[in-house]
């Protein structure tokens, strides 16, 4: 099998167990839908001020969604016992680490979309004329996340108190990702796009290239026994 | 040992009449800039400590050799000293000179965020109970860690920086007087003798712990028999 056919098999196998149990999409879906509405309490923000904090908050909801959505990565192996098994599937382990990335990147964007769609229809947002750039963004900030909190959260896996060890190791490394995430979100939301769009999405795709690979390169010291 | 414990403590010795009596008072902010040296010095050696993580953690994870993951360890630890060194000088140095502890200046708070990661990664030591696992798995977070500290800083260098740029490398129109200079980079050298000399002791001090801790097992084994 090749290394593709393997990513691929470990990426539906996760797809499979999430369609079968729906545990990290509802988790992340219930909590975005909490956080707009403690949003529109702790601040009731008026267009303005929803311009000026939605990108921000946003971000702070796809975040902390994505941390649960983490946390349950590696969860089936771990109640059902089957991790062994996965390491000894002649598979390498590189395909794993890759094949539970795009699992895990697929169902974070799965939920933002549903989280974005809200946030349009509550707080007016203006979303429509600026769908392309907004998906971009999404896409390479998740893909940023995902990839960092994949293998961390194989690392905190192995540890006690392992759901409060994920954000503890994640969030400080991701804030690069937070940062550039949030600010060329601002900048689309300004009219004309701000300059800072090309900088920011270029930072973006510069992250994700160094963090992509030093995971891949990573992961088999994780799993080894 | 002994001769780096003597040259140390010269050098400290040094920068201290360096620091209080050769450098000349700051026009504008008076006495209280002398912390600067040892301020900006310790964010240095900060920095300094999280690349001697990185470096004895890839050789760790390619090496196999339990000593040099202890090697990791004691830079972490003498790193996060330096760390939160740098936390408590620079409020105390912001609040005469800016009238507030803190601001979400880009230097402060790539020092807030590497002083996180070194937290994380002492605490990430703490939760996992076998040796070798903890060595492992230390080691790809502190590759993750020291990979990531540098482009913190520099997203944060761009994050809307509305703060004086940096002095030391920043552009036209910085810099400091000759004196200022050479006491800034006399007192860096002290503090890094400083970091390797309690970076031995501490590695050292591990080395006895494990020796007696294998003496304790072998005199109980005698014991039994």
């Amino acid at each position: 099998m090749t290394f593709f056919r393997q990513t691929g098999a470990i990426f539906w196998k996760d797809l499979l167990t999430e369609y079968r149990t729906k545990d990290s999409l509802t988790s992340m879906l219930m909590f975005g839908l909490l956080v707009i509405l403690m949003f529109h309490f702790a601040f009731e923000p008026d267009s303005l001020e929803t311009e000026r904090y939605g990108p921000g908050l946003l971000w702070m909801t796809f975040i902390f969604a994505g941390i649960l959505g983490m946390n349950r990565a590696f969860a089936s192996e771990r109640e059902n016992d089957s991790l062994q098994a996965l390491k000894l599937a002649p598979v390498s382990w590189g395909a794993i680490y890759l094949g539970k990335m795009l699992a895990n990147l697929l169902f974070m964007l799965l939920a933002e979309a549903v989280m974005l769609a809200c946030f349009t229809v509550f707080f007016n947002f203006d979303l429509i004329p600026r769908l392309g750039w907004m998906s971009a963004i999404v896409l390479l900030g998740t893909l940023g996340f995902a990839s960092v909190g994949t293998i961390l959260a194989a690392v905190s896996m192995n540890t006690r108190m392992n759901d409060v060890m994920l954000p503890v190791l994640l969030l400080p490394i991701a804030l690069p990702v937070v940062i550039g995430a949030v600010e060329s979100t601002s900048a689309i939301f300004t009219d004309p796009p701000g300059e800072a769009l090309g900088f920011w999405v270029k930072f973006l795709v510069v992250f994700n290239i160094v963090f992509v690979t030093l995971p891949l390169l990573l992961f088999e010291y994780v799993l080894e026994e | 040992m002994k001769p780096l414990a003597w040259t140390t403590c010269a050098a400290m010795l040094l920068s201290l009449y360096g620091v209080f009596l050769f450098a000349p008072t700051e026009a504008t902010m008076g006495e209280v800039q002398r912390i600067f040296y040892f301020h900006v010095s310790s964010a240095w050696v900060s920095f300094l400590g999280i690349f001697f993580v990185f470096v004895y953690s890839v050789r760790f994870l390619s090496k196999r050799d339990r000593e040099l993951d202890t090697k990791a360890l004691a830079a972490a630890e003498v790193g996060s000293v330096f760390a939160t060194i740098v936390m408590i000088t620079g409020p105390l140095w912001a609040k005469p000179v800016w009238g507030i502890w803190w601001t979400w200046d880009a230097r402060l708070t790539s020092a807030f965020v590497l002083w996180l990661i070194y937290l994380g990664y002492l605490m990430l030591r703490r939760l996992v109970e076998s040796p070798e696992q903890r060595a492992r798995l230390s080691a790809v977070f502190g590759v993750l860690g020291a990979v990531d500290a540098p482009i913190v800083y520099m997203s944060n260098r761009w994050f809307r920086t509305q703060h004086p740029s940096p002095v030391i490398a920043g552009g036209e129109g910085s810099g400091l007087n000759t004196e200022m200079r050479m006491v800034l980079y006399f007192t860096f050298l002290a503090l890094v003798l400083l970091f390797v000399y309690l970076w031995r002791m501490r590695y050292e001090l591990e080395h006895a712990q494990e020796d007696l801790e294998s003496l304790q097992r072998q005199a109980r084994l005698q014991e039994a028999l």
